[in-house]
């Protein structure tokens, strides 16, 4: 196949969902638009009769809310940071996953930022986050970590979706130039104008360069800055200095876990078999790998640290979750975490796209687990025990936690409907690399130059 | 005529096309190149390729460390309230705050250099053709001096057909 053909059997394909549309599609919007307006309905049945209708009850006012808010965070570390990492170190293998990666991050920052609001109660004085002075002008006390959080979740938010959307240029200028009517002109307005020159080239591929080079430290710096939440606070073992590495950690941990799903997703129902292959999941299963490895070893510098410390205030909490109360929660952690990927993904054989998929969806589980692990049990034994107490979530949290998992494939959804899921121009470069190489190939063997 | 024109399935017959049209007579800014993807490896794709963006996301990023600095500073100082023991102006915690807004200034600085220089958006030029977007590369002279000659070198790189408006 020569390099048009090649160049047109991409486009074609990468076009195909957004020029098709079958009936899996509405109904897929339906029961999804449906679960998502059930949320947003309890979220107003809350906002109108208060906090009390959860389970948030002393000693543990932070529970479900704040623990979906860092566990949506954690997903959103798949995408830009991931993608970022494999431009910088020119990864030729990234270039089907990059989108798809990225999407997550936009759309898991969103749902993620909107859990403080939703805690809030009254979430009509979130402004007050906002750096704009009050009538009486004070400002927002910038020594406070849900200010760092303001800052970092929206600075990251930012890049990302700038970090997503300019690659997404030269596509549109594709279904502009394929399509016609409406669709052309909406996508020939997203195209910006967009030709081709080798200065937009060259001005596009630096951008990213630099914003790659911007966006790692800020992806770091989110979740270090939401470990921060609690490792200010002095409650039994919060107060940590190992929270920042260990929360990023798990947040790539979560995220890469998040991609494989979305991918396999992806490749089953949108038919993307040619370019979803099997080495995207086994490299992303090396990956996992890595994580899960090093996420048990933050587990277990902070789980010794603690047992060996053996203070009065932080063992009643450590003891909850190795045999009390929430030691059914930390097992299953444990399993899902790290003893469930293991075999899946060290056992080269067993590291196929069905056995990635199965490591992954243990790891999301298993990482919910650990946000409400990290929050609910130290909570619910504070150093003095006449404030302890326990934590039993209620169906409001439940049902807005439902409604923010069908909020994000609802968005994935309409995103992969409307916005090529895979980057055909960067796919082009890496099929046109391969086929210079194959025809350097081939004609050097024809010149008799290799043996 | 305004315009000449050719698509090129390759590459390596674009690069042709466009040594012959400089043979010609036309510098290479006169040269209107397009493509659907990045062609760096060859020289008609080197073109333009000077760009400061470095430079200025560095300079954005000093006026985001710049903005993030008096913005905590500043305030403080406004009205100066004790939390937890820490000093009135606490640069340890405001580096937080800082780092941020020196990352956001670079990440606009980046954007904002990128369309400008990249024209985005901007008028279309007056060649153009969707297929273009079908994988080809259009070579061509906007306002040719010697239409018959451009028409001859773009041939000379192997266009099946040379297109004019």
């Amino acid at each position: 196949m020569n390099r048009t053909a090649r160049a047109n059997r991409i486009t074609e394909d990468l076009l195909r969902p957004l020029l098709h549309t079958t009936w899996k599609f509405y109904a897929a919007v339906t029961i999804l638009g449906a679960l998502v307006l059930m949320g947003l309905l309890t979220w107003l049945y809350q906002m109108m009769n208060g906090l009390a209708v959860t389970g948030d009850n002393w000693p543990v006012f932070w529970s479900f809310h704040e623990t979906n808010f860092v566990f949506w965070i954690g997903i959103s570390h798949a995408g830009t940071l991931i993608s970022a990492i494999l431009r910088m170190v020119y990864a030729t293998w990234r270039r089907p996953v990059t989108r798809c990666a990225e999407a997550i991050t936009a759309f898991a920052l969103m749902i993620g930022a909107l859990f403080p609001l939703i805690h809030l109660g009254r979430p009509w004085y979130a402004w007050w986050l906002i750096p704009y002075p009050s009538e009486r002008g004070i400002w927002p006390n910038f020594r406070s970590p849900l200010t760092w959080d303001f800052f970092a979740i929206n600075t990251y938010l930012t890049g990302s979706l700038l970090f997503l959307a300019l690659p997404m240029i030269p596509d549109f200028a594709v279904v502009r130039d394929r399509t016609k009517g409406l669709r052309s002109k909406i996508y020939g307005l997203l195209a910006l104008g967009w030709q081709g020159t080798p200065k937009q080239w060259h001005r596009l591929e630096t951008a990213m360069h630099i914003m790659a080079i911007a966006i790692i430290p800020v992806a770091i710096s989110v979740h270090t800055i939401v470990s921060f939440d609690f490792s200010m606070a002095v409650v039994p073992m919060w107060h940590s200095t190992i929270f920042g590495p260990y929360f990023v950690a798990g947040a790539i941990f979560s995220g890469i876990a998040a991609l494989i799903i979305a991918m396999a997703i992806l490749r089953k129902t949108l038919h993307l078999e040619q370019y979803l292959l099997p080495l995207h999941f086994q490299n992303l299963g090396k990956l996992l790998l890595t994580m899960s490895l090093l996420w048990g070893y933050f587990v277990f510098n902070e789980r010794l640290t603690v047992w060996y410390g053996n203070t009065t205030h932080e063992m009643p909490a450590f003891w909850s979750t190795q045999s009390g109360t929430y030691a059914p929660l930390f097992w299953t952690m444990v399993f899902c975490n790290f003893i469930l990927p293991f075999p899946f993904l060290a056992i080269r054989k067993m590291r196929t796209i069905t056995g990635t998929v199965i490591a992954s969806c243990g790891v999301v589980v298993g990482m919910w687990l650990e946000r409400f692990l990290i929050i609910v049990p130290s909570l619910s034994h504070k150093p003095l025990p006449y404030s302890w107490g326990e934590y039993m979530p209620r169906w409001p949290e439940l049902t807005i936690f439902a409604g923010s998992i069908a909020a994000m494939i609802l968005l994935y959804t309409l995103f992969a409907k409307f916005i090529p899921i895979i980057s055909i121009w960067e796919l082009k470069v890496g099929e046109h690399a391969e086929l210079k190489k194959a025809e350097t190939v081939a004609a050097a063997e024809a010149a008799g130059e290799l043996v | 005529m305004k315009a000449v024109y050719a698509l090129y399935p390759k590459p390596q017959s674009a690069q042709r096309a466009v040594d012959a049209l400089r043979s010609a007579g036309y510098a290479m800014g006169d040269i209107t190149i397009l493509s659907s993807e990045p062609l760096e490896e060859y020289e008609f794709g080197q073109r333009d390729r000077e760009t400061r963006m470095t430079w200025i996301a560095a300079l954005g990023a000093a006026i985001g460390l710049a903005t993030g600095y008096f913005l905590t500073s500043v305030t403080q100082n406004l009205w100066k309230i004790n939390t937890g023991g820490m000093p009135i102006v606490s640069n340890f915690t405001n580096l937080i705050v800082i780092f941020e807004l020196t990352m956001l200034g670079a990440i606009f600085a980046t954007v904002i250099t990128l369309l400008v220089t990249a024209q985005l958006p901007g008028r279309p030029s007056k060649i153009y053709d969707p297929e273009v977007s079908d994988g080809k590369i259009l070579i061509g002279i906007t306002d040719p001096r010697d239409s018959a000659a451009v028409q001859r070198a773009l041939r000379a790189g192997g266009a099946e057909e040379v297109k004019t408006i």
